[in-house]
C-alpha cells in the first residue's frame, strides 16, 4: 500500500487521533494487513506514539501484522456452531490446508482464522471462504469447498 | 428529496406515500438479512427482477427486499402479499414458477411450503406457521414490512410518529418519566431499568452529553441486534433521538461489531436518508432540536460490549474496562455524561412513546415488562429469532415455536445468556423467561441467546468451550479474571481429556468464587457461571469423565473411539470415501477396518455409513475390540 493511499484514508477521518481504530480498520480492509511502514506513517500523521498503535493492533482481533494468504478461511466457533460440530470442521480445515488456526502458510496460500460468532447461528456450523458463506457444513463438504478453492487459484 | 421542516410536512409526506400504495397490489418480499445472504438471496433477487420483467408483471407487482424475517434456517424466504403466502428455501430456478403460478394464477406451489417436521403437514400462510404464530413481534415485526434502505417504507408503517410526539408534545422530564413508568429494563444483559439510567444522565451536570447505541453483540449464539440493525435501522435511530432529547444530548454514536458488515451498510444508508430528509441534523422538524449521529466500527473484541470498554474504544483506545463508579451517566465518553443502551432497548423506545407506558406494562411479568427477542438455535427444529412476551416458558419457546429437538434425540439442556449465562436442565423447562427467574435458575437473560442442546452435547466440554472463549477475550487488565479463567480452563481441559482428578471439582468451585467476587467488570464476574451451572445440574457428567474416563455424550475426542462392527459392515465403501484422514482400510467385498492410530475422530464415517447398516459404533469408557482377523474380512 502506497503512502498516498494511507494519507487519503487519514484525511477522510480528518486526521483526528480518536479515529485511529477507524483508520487502521480501513487500511486493514484494503490491504489485508498492516505493514510497519504504513503504521509509521499513521503514527506521524495522527501524532500517536507507535507503542499505542502496537497496543491497539494487538488488542483487537481484526488487525494483522503479517501478510495474509490468497484464500482466507474463517471458521465460526460460536456456541450454536459449537454444539453442531464446529470443532470437527476446524480440524478438517486445519488438516486440508495444513494451516493452524491463526496462521498462514509460507507460500501465502491459505490463512485460517476462527471467529467467535458471525451471527448466522441458525445455519451453524458456518465457514466463510474468501467472503462466501457456507452454512450447515459437514467435514466432507468442507473438504470439497477447500479443494475447489485451491484449484481455482492454480 | 425535499427537506421536511415541520410535523405537518412529515404527515403530508406520509399521506402521499400511503396514497400511492395499494394494499391489494401483489407484493413479493424477499428476506435479505445476513443469513439469507449466506443461503443465496442475492441470486434469488436477481432472478425475481429478471422474471418480473420477462413475464411482464414489473409494473403490477411490487418487489421489496426486507430485513431478516428471523426464520433463518429456512432461507431464502419469499412472502407474497396481500395473502401472506410463504415460500421457504427458494432457489433462483423456482422464481419463474412463483410468478407464473402464484402471482398470476393464484396457485400454491406445494413443494416450497413449510412442512411441519413432526406432523408432516404443509402450511401456506406465514402467519399460520407455528414458528411465527406463537410469537408476539412488537419490535421485530417491522423487519418483515420494510426495506431497510427505504425511509419511505418506515414512514408508511408509522415511523417517526413517536419522535413527533416527543418533540412537540412532551418535555424531556415527561419522556424520562414515560420510560420509567414503562419499567423498561435494558436488553443488553444486566436488565438495569432504562428510565433510571436516563434520569442519571439527564440530571448529571454538563453542557455536552452523549448517547450511544451498543451494537457490539458479542455473545456467541445471539444475533437479534444484528437483525434489528440490518432490518430496521430507522427504528433504532428514532429511539436514540428520543433518548437524546430526553437527556439533553445532540450527538450520538452507534458502535457496531466489525463482523456485521451488512448492519453497517444499512445503518449508513439510513443515516444518509434521514439527513437528506432533515430527520437528522439541525432544527429537526422545526422543533429546535439538533442531533447528529456517527457510526463507529468495532475491531473484534468481545470486551467492548461492556460499556466502559466500549467508550474507551470509541475514543480510539484499547477497550479495557474501568471500575464503576463513576458510571458513564456522569463520566462517560471523553469524560462527559453518556447514556448507553443496546440496540433492542433503543428499538423499544418508539413503541413505548407511541403506545404509552400502560400498554407496555400490560405485557410481561411483574418485574420484566414487554417482549424479548431470543435467538433460538442449536439442536432445535425451527431455528431463528423469536420474540415473545416476558414470562413465556422455556418449554413453549423450544417446543411450540421451535418444534422440539430434531430426529430421535433427547433434549438435554438449554443454555441462555451467552458466556455469562448458564445451562438449564429439562426439569426446569417450565421456568418463565424473565430477568429474575432465569437468574434464580443459575442462568441469566443476557442478550437473549438460547442454545438448545441434545444428548450429543457434552456439558463439561461446553463449560470448557465458554471458558476458552472468555480466556481468549479477557482483556487481561485485572488478575482474578485473567488468571482465574485460565486456571479453570486448564482444569476443564484436563477433565475433557480424561486427566481430571477428584479434587478438581472442589478446586473449580473455589476458583469460581474468587473470580466472581474479585474481578473488575462483568466479564470476569460472570465468567464462572457456565461452570457453576453445569456443575449444579450435571455433576454426574463431570464424574463420568473423571472416574470412568467416559464422555456420556460421546463427544470429547480424547475419550471416544470409532469402531466398525464387522457383522454390520456391508463393505459399501461410503465411510472409506469420506474419511479425510485415510484411516479406513477397505476394499471390494471386504469388511472395513478403522486404523485407531490414524483416526482423527472427526466422525465423518458415522455420517457416511448408511442408516440401514449403522455399522460405525462410537465408544467411550470401554476398550476398542481387537480388529477382525484378515482372513475373516471377505464378504461372500
Amino acid at each position: 500500500m502506497d503512502i498516498g493511499t494511507v494519507d487519503q484514508i487519514i484525511d477522510k477521518h480528518h486526521g483526528e487521533a480518536s479515529s485511529l481504530i477507524q483508520v487502521l480498520l480501513e487500511i486493514q480492509r484494503q490491504n489485508k494487513w498492516l505493514p510497519k511502514t504504513v503504521l509509521t506513517r499513521v503514527s506521524e500523521k495522527l501524532d500517536v506514539p507507535m507503542s499505542q498503535i502496537q497496543h491497539i493492533t494487538t488488542f483487537y482481533k481484526t488487525f494483522s501484522l503479517v501478510p495474509k494468504g490468497r484464500h482466507e478461511v474463517h471458521v465460526c466457533m460460536g456456541t450454536a456452531c459449537h454444539v453442531r460440530g464446529a470443532e470437527r470442521i476446524l480440524d478438517t480445515v486445519e488438516e486440508v490446508t495444513g494451516v493452524k488456526s491463526g496462521e498462514t502458510d509460507p507460500d501465502l496460500n491459505f490463512s485460517v482464522e476462527t471467529v467467535n460468532c458471525l451471527g448466522c447461528c441458525a445455519l451453524g456450523p458456518v465457514i466463510v471462504v474468501d467472503g462466501e458463506y457456507h452454512g450447515n457444513v459437514e467435514p466432507a463438504e468442507t473438504v470439497e469447498v477447500l479443494k475447489n478453492c485451491d484449484c481455482s487459484c492454480e | 428529496m425535499p427537506r421536511i421542516n415541520s410535523s405537518a410536512e412529515l404527515d403530508a409526506l406520509r399521506q402521499e406515500i400511503l396514497s400511492q400504495r395499494d394494499p391489494d397490489q401483489p407484493c413479493l418480499t424477499l428476506c435479505s438479512g445476513s443469513a439469507c445472504h449466506a443461503t443465496g438471496c442475492g441470486k434469488v433477487a436477481a432472478a425475481i427482477e429478471e422474471e418480473m420483467e420477462s413475464q411482464g408483471v414489473a409494473d403490477d407487482v411490487h418487489f421489496r427486499r426486507t430485513g431478516c424475517h428471523g426464520f433463518c434456517e429456512q432461507g431464502p424466504i419469499v412472502v407474497i402479499y396481500p395473502e401472506g403466502i410463504c415460500y421457504l428455501k427458494v432457489k433462483p430456478e423456482d422464481i419463474a414458477e412463483i410468478i407464473s403460478e402464484t402471482i398470476k394464477e393464484k396457485k400454491i406451489i406445494e413443494r416450497l411450503l413449510y412442512v411441519d417436521p413432526n406432523s408432516g403437514e404443509n402450511t401456506t400462510l406465514e402467519e399460520d406457521i407455528p414458528f411465527y404464530k406463537n410469537q408476539e413481534r412488537l419490535v421485530l415485526g417491522f423487519n418483515l414490512k420494510i426495506d431497510p434502505k427505504s425511509l419511505e417504507d418506515y414512514l408508511a408503517v408509522g415511523g417517526y410518529q413517536a419522535l413527533v410526539k416527543t418533540l412537540f408534545e412532551m418535555t424531556p422530564e415527561q419522556v424520562v418519566g414515560e420510560v420509567k413508568d414503562a419499567n423498561l429494563r435494558g436488553r443488553g444483559g444486566a436488565g438495569f431499568p432504562s428510565g433510571v439510567k436516563w434520569d442519571f444522565a439527564r440530571k448529571a451536570p454538563g453542557d455536552k452529553k452523549y448517547v450511544v447505541v451498543n451494537c457490539d453483540e458479542g455473545d456467541p449464539g445471539a444475533y437479534m441486534d444484528r437483525s434489528l440493525m440490518e432490518g430496521n435501522p430507522y427504528g433504532v435511530l428514532e429511539g436514540l433521538m428520543i433518548g437524546a432529547y430526553a437527556i439533553g444530548s445532540n450527538e450520538g454514536y452507534v458502535y457496531v461489531r466489525q463482523e456485521y458488515p451488512l448492519a453497517v451498510d444499512n445503518l449508513e444508508i439510513a443515516i444518509k436518508k434521514a439527513e437528506d430528509y432533515g430527520l437528522l441534523g439541525q432544527d429537526i422538524l422545526g422543533s429546535g432540536f439538533d442531533f447528529t449521529v456517527k457510526v463507529h466500527r468495532g475491531a473484534g473484541a468481545f470486551i467492548c460490549g461492556e460499556e466502559t470498554s466500549l467508550l474507551k474504544s470509541l475514543e480510539g483506545l484499547p477497550g479495557e474496562p474501568n471500575a464503576r463508579p463513576p458510571f458513564p451517566a456522569t463520566k462517560g465518553l471523553w469524560g462527559k455524561p453518556t447514556n448507553i443502551n443496546n440496540v433492542e432497548t433503543w428499538s423499544n423506545i418508539p413503541l413505548i412513546i407511541s403506545k404509552g407506558a400502560d400498554f407496555f406494562n400490560s405485557i410481561g411479568t411483574e418485574k420484566s415488562k414487554g417482549t424479548k427477542i431470543f435467538s433460538l438455535v442449536g439442536k432445535v427444529n425451527n431455528t431463528g429469532l423469536v420474540e415473545v412476551p416476558m414470562g413465556a416458558t422455556l418449554r413453549d419457546i423450544i417446543y411450540k415455536i421451535g418444534g422440539g429437538v430434531p430426529g430421535e434425540k433427547k433434549f438435554k439442556a438449554v443454555q441462555t445468556g451467552g458466556p455469562s449465562g448458564g445451562c438449564i436442565p429439562e426439569n426446569l423447562l417450565d421456568t418463565k423467561v424473565d430477568f429474575d427467574e432465569l437468574t434464580q435458575a443459575g442462568a441469566m437473560m443476557g442478550s437473549g441467546g438460547m442454545i438448545v442442546m441434545d444428548e450429543d452435547t457434552c456439558l463439561v466440554d461446553l463449560a470448557r468451550y465458554f471458558l476458552a472463549f472468555l480466556s481468549d477475550e479477557s482483556c487481561g487488565k485485572c488478575n482474578p479474571c485473567r488468571e482465574g479463567i485460565r486456571q479453570m480452563l486448564k482444569i476443564l481441559t484436563n477433565i475433557t481429556k480424561g486427566l481430571g482428578t477428584e479434587s478438581d471439582l472442589e478446586l473449580l468451585l473455589e476458583l469460581a468464587e474468587t473470580t466472581k467476587g474479585a474481578s473488575l467488570c462483568a466479564l470476569g464476574k460472570t465468567a464462572p457461571n457456565p461452570v457453576l451451572s453445569t456443575l449444579r445440574y450435571f455433576k454426574d457428567e463431570y464424574e463420568a469423565h473423571i472416574k470412568e474416563q467416559r464422555c456420556p455424550a460421546l463427544s470429547c475426542k480424547a475419550l471416544i473411539a470409532f469402531y466398525i462392527e464387522p457383522d454390520k459392515c456391508k463393505a459399501c465403501g461410503a465411510c472409506f470415501k469420506q474419511c479425510p484422514a485415510e484411516a479406513i482400510e477397505g476394499g471390494k467385498k471386504r469388511i472395513h477396518v478403522i486404523d485407531q492410530d490414524k483416526c482423527t475422530r472427526c466422525g465423518s464415517c458415522v455420517d457416511a455409513c448408511p442408516k440401514a447398516f449403522g455399522a460405525v459404533k462410537v465408544m467411550s469408557g470401554e476398550p476398542v475390540p481387537v480388529a477382525i482377523a484378515e482372513e475373516a474380512r471377505n464378504l461372500g
